[in-house]
């Protein structure tokens, strides 16, 4: 009885309704965690799964050697490959297709390069004006690849010592 | 003051002659007083809607609105300028006239409610003795636009949105009005400014009616909130149920008369409260001592709008406040307060007002501050 009685009164004098509002008022004058998205940015794990790139070794031969393996474990069937004996007799692409539009960036084609040729680079901020940009052919790749290199490298580096 | 006044009554009669001279003057002042009651209004709501933005932002440890201009000070204008770019869609199946003046109706009665508001004293438009019930008349057809929206948009969501705006106003207004009633009895006028002029007994904030009359101060401030179908209980309203409730057919310059309207609501029902309840234009240090000790400090206990827009200001923020803070009602829990606590609650405390009104009571020592006289 004199239990309820309490709770009625505290609930008339809006005892918690008080302590919510002192909560988000102290909230106000709390520091702030925003980013300022275009001129701050949160950093990036190397891990970072964005844009895909098709690498080189340092002696400009293109990495990549028609395995397949990663369009076999693409899930989304987003990556499609044709291949070609090349004059030196090695076999190489010669085509090598990733529609950004089916990509859902899992990795996976990453994660089965024997020769650590498709990568996925750490840049987010790209777009497609009109149908057709966001499928991503072999000399767009390579062209990232060739810009990142460094980057990738360093970032492939740091990664290396937990897989 | 009185000066250019006359002067512009002479110009007056000299221009439209000695029989239309005189009412192009009146209708002339009358204007003037319009305008410089609500182009103040119209550029609060264009900024509060921007300090809101901020405050929800800030106790959310966020930044809130900051590009459009010095900390995003332009942010209102480019807002202004977006509603009035849009395109004005009147949906196919709507019944035109009445989709076309719901706006009009809604927006009216808030601003016309301002025509009984005082200021500071004789800064008022209407100087009306029965500014309250002229006020609870305006407010209450407010209602009127938000179901002529709903019914006319001819779509579910809108209708259900109006139907519980509709239902929610209606409820909360008794308990509005309930709240009113005891500020209107132990200030023994319906008279703003005397209401007013009675909270000066010359103990300060002491002597305001939120004190003997905190129980209806609260609920008319709660109420206000249900009333302006604002945070937490904006339940005509709903993302995931009926998206923006009564005006969800409404876009472009449409939409913020609707906009505009609920927000100049809102100034109304903080400007009301403290005018009924927190002394209006009174200093909250007008004792006695500080008001006779001289001009150094005397100031402080002197009446001044400023103190009015002070406490408007409060209020208006602690709606925002209020907003950051509770979770939304449940559709019959907010029948629940309305009807079951608020209005009992009401009616007793009006009761215990009459009863330490009558005469051996209201000469209590502490009872006399409010209702000695």
């Amino acid at each position: 009885m004199l239990s309820r009685a309490k709770e009625i009164a505290s609930s008339l004098m809006l005892g918690e309704l008080v302590k919510g509002m002192v909560l988000t008022g102290r909230y106000l004058f709390s520091r702030k965690v925003t980013v300022m998205y275009p001129e701050e940015k949160t950093p990036l794990s190397p891990r970072f799964r964005g844009l895909h790139a098709l690498r080189r070794y340092p002696n400009g031969e293109e990495r990549c050697i028609a395995c397949k393996l990663c369009e076999a474990v693409c899930p989304a069937l987003a990556i499609t490959i044709e291949s070609e004996q090349r004059d030196d007799g090695t076999r190489r692409t010669t085509r090598y297709d990733v529609d950004l539009i089916k990509c859902i960036f899992c990795g996976f084609c990453e994660e089965s390069c024997p020769v650590d040729s498709i990568v996925e680079t750490p840049i987010l901020e790209y777009h497609g004006e009109q149908r057709g940009d966001l499928l991503y052919t072999k000399p767009l790749l390579l062209a990232i690849g060739d810009k990142y290199e460094e980057r990738l490298a360093s970032d492939r580096a740091e990664d290396a010592r937990y897989r | 003051m009185n000066e250019i006044a006359g002067q512009l009554q002479g110009y007056a009669n000299q221009y439209f002659g000695p029989q239309w001279g005189p009412q192009v003057y009146t209708f002339g002042r009358s204007l003037a007083m319009i305008v410089a009651v609500l182009v103040p209004i119209l550029l609060t709501v264009l900024y509060y809607q921007l300090v809101e933005r901020w405050v929800i932002g800030w106790m959310q440890v966020r930044k809130g609105p900051n590009r459009v201009g010095y900390k995003g000070i332009l942010q209102p204008v480019a807002d202004a300028i977006k509603l009035l770019m849009k395109e004005q869609m009147i949906p196919a199946g709507a019944s035109k006239a009445l989709f076309l003046i719901a706006p009009v109706v809604s927006v009216a009665p808030a601003l016309a409610a301002w025509s009984i508001i005082p200021f500071a004293p004789g800064w008022v438009i209407s100087n009306a003795d029965a500014a309250i019930l002229a006020m609870l008349a305006m407010t209450s057809m407010g209602i009127y636009g938000v179901i002529i929206a709903g019914w006319a948009s001819n779509s579910k969501y809108a209708f259900l949105g109006a139907m519980r705006a509709a239902a929610q106003m209606v409820s909360y207004e008794i308990a509005m009005g309930f709240a009113i009633v005891g500020a209107l009895m132990a200030g023994q006028s319906m008279n703003l400014t005397q209401i007013v002029a009675r909270q000066d007994t010359g103990v300060g904030f002491v002597s305001w009616f939120w004190l003997p009359l905190f129980p209806l101060f609260i609920v008319h401030y709660i109420a206000g909130l249900a009333e302006t179908n604002r945070h937490p209980f904006d339940v005509a309203e709903g993302e995931s149920e009926i998206v923006a409730g009564f005006h969800v057919e409404y876009s472009g310059m449409m939409f913020a008369v609707f906009f505009l309207a609920e927000y100049a609501n809102m100034i109304l029902i903080s400007t009301v409260s403290s005018l009924v309840f927190l002394g209006g234009w009174l200093s909250p240090f007008a004792f006695a001592a500080i008001r006779d000790a001289g001009a150094a400090i005397s100031w402080l206990a002197a009446p001044s709008i400023l103190w009015l827009l002070a406490k408007i200001a409060f209020l208006m923020f602690a709606f925002l406040w209020v907003r950051a803070t509770f979770p939304r009602y449940r559709y019959d829990q907010i029948m629940r307060l309305g009807w079951k606590v608020f209005i009992p609650l009401t009616l007793v405390w009006i009761v215990v007002v009459a009863v330490f009104m009558m005469e051996p009571l209201a000469h209590l020592p502490v009872v006399r501050i409010w209702f000695g006289s």
